[in-house]
């Protein structure tokens, strides 16, 4: 049976299968699967779960903080699942988390992570930063890499050094940044963010746009759809701001008026 | 591999642990060590014992860096010192690896007295005979500290403390005469505790300074000579100072 040495990083391995007390200095490591042969075993897994990620999260450090938004449609291929799922993840009352790709995986790490920051800030008498967090993550998610976890998260909060940002995959990536858009959605978003986005920002403004990026990623994607919501993280915590159905806001955008032909016909019945 | 499931530390009828107890006495055997903790420095000072003249003193040193920023020195048995510095310096990366942060003082303590206690409730084990002075730096707050473990696997910090050979008049010494002090007088004063119970001389103390810019900086012995004559001089005029009003009269 082959083991994976992960001396030196937190033990965070599955739950099944390890030996934490029988000896002291044993290194922390799992079992592996019982296969002939472990990369192609690991490239089915991957292929067989690796989904699109279909939705569209998006997250952007501005002047005032962080503002995360999301959409919330869940889809099965072509079925439409659910048109309400919550895909930001309240971590704790200063960080957010959000959900791209299983929602399960998402769901479950992001609340282990919250129990893990939770724990933190009772061991050290201080909060875990955002850069910290974000990596507890990162190596959880890492020490399963090609065992089909799918995850496409950011984490985002505000700690003493001011506001954070992180990117965290399934693949045990992990980059900084100051605007991430993830999901099949993403393209889209990223096209209205981009071309939107300024630093010196008012919340009502940097809301506004993440709501718009949302509503066009909606448009375009259909694997995104349902309610665009808007989060801001402060420096007392976050805050939700709105959730907009992003039917109703394609009709606020863009109001229907009246067709040319429709307008002559009017007019004749009246004649 | 076979797992060892008989304790060997186990309580006595009227509650005690005496594999600790004896670890503690082995402490008590051990070499004296002092820790101060001024403003914006803290001073760690070990006695050093004769060296023979055929060893090469400088692979002998008694205060270690686990960090940057913190520093150790212990009393008891030196060979369980060098695993529970090698476990506690491979904690410090690791804690910077996992939350890209230094470790703060008492983390680190906490660790390391938590390795000791888990040595006193397993199988197969003997508890660690030493007790350490762990000072640092906090990565954050930049405040000073002092803290102690023993072999029981508990830690306290303080303002002042000593441990090993003679601790108990080291430290009457230090409650005596401690105050806030800042640079170079509290490394004095950590000098002038440890020589209330070792010989005076640059070849028998072993000082190191710790300050927030600087690090952990190893006096040389020249140094410690400059720093003792200066004792020496204070003792003597106040000894002269006492002696000389009644003459007068």
């Amino acid at each position: 049976m082959m083991k994976i040495d992960l001396s030196g990083l937190e033990p965070s391995a599955p739950l099944c299968g390890t030996n934490e007390h029988d000896e002291i200095s044993k290194p922390p490591s799992f079992e592996l699967p019982v296969t002939g042969d472990f990369d192609g075993f690991q490239k089915e897994a991957v292929q067989m779960v690796k989904p699109a990620k279909g939705t569209t999260t998006l997250a952007f450090i501005f002047k005032e903080g962080v503002m995360v938004a999301a959409d919330s449609r869940a889809s099965m291929g072509g079925y439409i699942s659910s048109q309400t799922v919550k895909k930001i993840i309240e971590i704790n009352p200063y960080m957010l988390g959000t959900m791209a790709g299983g929602a399960a995986d998402c769901q479950f790490w992001h609340r282990n992570l919250g129990v893990k920051c939770r724990l933190h800030e009772l061991a050290n008498k201080r909060r875990i930063s955002v850069t910290g967090a974000s990596k507890l993550l990162a190596n959880i998610l890492y020490s399963y890499r090609g065992m089909g976890l799918s995850v496409g998260t950011m984490i985002a909060g505000w700690d003493e050094k001011g506001p954070g940002l992180y990117y965290v995959d399934s693949e045990g990536g992990r980059l900084k940044g100051t605007r991430f858009s993830v999901g099949s959605g993403s393209p889209y978003a990223y096209g209205v963010l981009d071309s939107g986005y300024r630093y010196d920002m008012s919340v009502e403004e940097a809301a506004e746009l993440a709501r718009r990026s949302i509503y066009h990623a909606t448009f375009r994607d259909g694997a995104s759809g349902g309610i665009a919501s808007v989060y801001h993280v402060g420096p007392n915590g976050w805050t939700k701001l709105s959730g907009d159905d992003v039917g109703e806001l394609h009709y606020k955008y863009y109001p229907v008026e009246a067709a040319v032909v429709e307008q002559e016909m009017a007019e004749l019945s009246v004649a | 591999m076979a797992r060892y499931d008989r304790a060997i530390t186990v309580f006595s009828p009227d509650g005690h642990l005496f594999q600790v107890e004896y670890a503690l006495e082995a402490v008590r055997k051990g070499n004296a060590a002092v820790g101060v903790r001024g403003t914006d420095t803290i001073v760690l000072a070990v006695e050093k014992k004769s060296t023979p003249k055929l060893q090469d003193s400088r692979s002998v040193r008694k205060i270690v860096n686990l960090d940057n920023h913190i520093a150790l020195a212990c009393a008891g048995l030196k060979a369980d010192a060098r695993v529970l510095i090698n476990r506690a310096r491979i904690e410090c990366q690791s804690h910077k690896l996992t939350v890209e942060d230094p470790v703060t003082v008492e983390y680190i303590t906490r660790y390391i007295a938590g390795l000791q206690q888990k040595y006193t409730q397993s199988g197969g084990v003997r508890p660690f005979g030493l007790s350490t002075l762990i000072i640092g730096f906090d990565p954050h707050t930049a405040v000073p500290s002092l803290y102690q473990t023993d072999p029981s696997g508990t830690f306290s910090a303080w303002k002042a403390n000593a441990t090993g050979r003679n601790s108990n008049s080291i430290r009457e010494f230090l409650e005596k005469n401690y105050k806030e002090t800042s640079g170079q007088e509290t490394v004095k004063l950590a000098m002038r505790a440890l020589l209330e119970v070792v010989e005076s001389g640059g070849k028998n103390l072993e000082v190191a300074v710790m300050t927030k810019d600087q690090g952990l900086r190893q006096l040389e012995e020249a140094e410690i000579d400059a720093i003792v004559a200066e004792i020496e001089a204070e003792k003597a005029a106040a000894e002269a100072a006492k002696k000389g009003p009644p003459k007068e009269t």
